[in-house]
């Protein structure tokens, strides 16, 4: 009983706040647009990309997207290392 | 096991479709919406989709997974290749050089709505094929690695 009342108390609060914050804060107009508008006026002559996406991930984070190939490159090389054939008779997969 | 006739036929002509699709959004990475991820993502669904209609074991005669490793491996080295050319033009790390230089992707593009011209985006497409290529090498080769640990011939 008193699990739930702790439970339904927490789901409460936090309603409460999301809610606050969906009132306070309206959809589309956010507080700081300098860096929104800095894109959008720039990115076509900067990059030559009509795509404002593909502008800020491949050119102005082009840092994120190498480290998404790398989370890529190595989430592959762990799935090859559990997959992988260990040979009739091999008690350690290390030999 | 393969399954039907009428499944595989399907998949031969869809096979070289889902290619060209996924090709096309990696090469208009920089018109429309997609890109290398995107496109690879795409590509690696044919894969899947040949190993369904066909089975494993008989997909595995023709699709090497040492070629795939190598696409992998050429798309995240041509990846910081491309971005560290920029340093032989005096420039930062992932400086976009060829954007506007009048050679290769380097049409100027105007501020505002225009058509959207290929040759455009400095080495932006570039990167959306060494990304594309990587993506597709790499989920193609989860696909076939995940399915090499079936004890028995389920598909």
């Amino acid at each position: 009983m008193k699990k739930m009342l702790i439970v339904a108390a927490s789901l409460l609060i936090l309603a409460a706040f999301f809610g606050v914050m969906a009132m306070t804060f309206s959809f589309g107009s956010p507080k700081m647009t300098d860096m929104d508008d800095y894109f959008l006026r720039h990115g076509q002559e900067q990059t030559g990309t009509n795509n404002q996406c593909t502008s800020v991930t491949f050119d102005f984070r082009g840092f994120d997207t190498l480290g998404e190939s790398t989370v890529l490159f190595c989430a592959i090389i762990g799935v090859a290392l559990m997959f992988r054939k260990m040979q009739a008779g091999d008690e350690h997969e290390n030999e | 096991m393969r399954m039907s006739r009428i499944v595989r036929t399907a998949a031969d002509i869809l096979y070289p479709t889902i290619l060209i699709f996924g090709l096309y959004i990696i090469a208009h990475g920089h018109l429309t919406p997609g890109g290398g991820f995107q496109g690879g993502a795409v590509i690696a669904t044919a894969g899947a989709l040949v190993i369904v209609a066909y089975s494993y074991a008989e997909v595995r005669e023709w699709l090497s997974g040492k070629v795939l490793m190598g696409q992998e491996v050429i798309g995240l080295v041509g990846f910081i290749g491309v971005a560290l050319i920029a340093f032989a033009f005096g420039q930062v790390f992932f400086f976009n050089y060829l954007n506007a230089s009048g050679s290769l992707f380097g049409i100027p593009v105007p501020y505002g709505i225009n058509a959207g011209e290929l040759n455009t985006g400095g080495f932006v497409p570039l990167m959306n094929f060494a990304v594309g290529i990587e993506v597709w090498g790499g989920l193609t080769l989860v696909l076939i690695y995940m399915l090499s640990g079936l004890e028995k011939e389920v598909c």
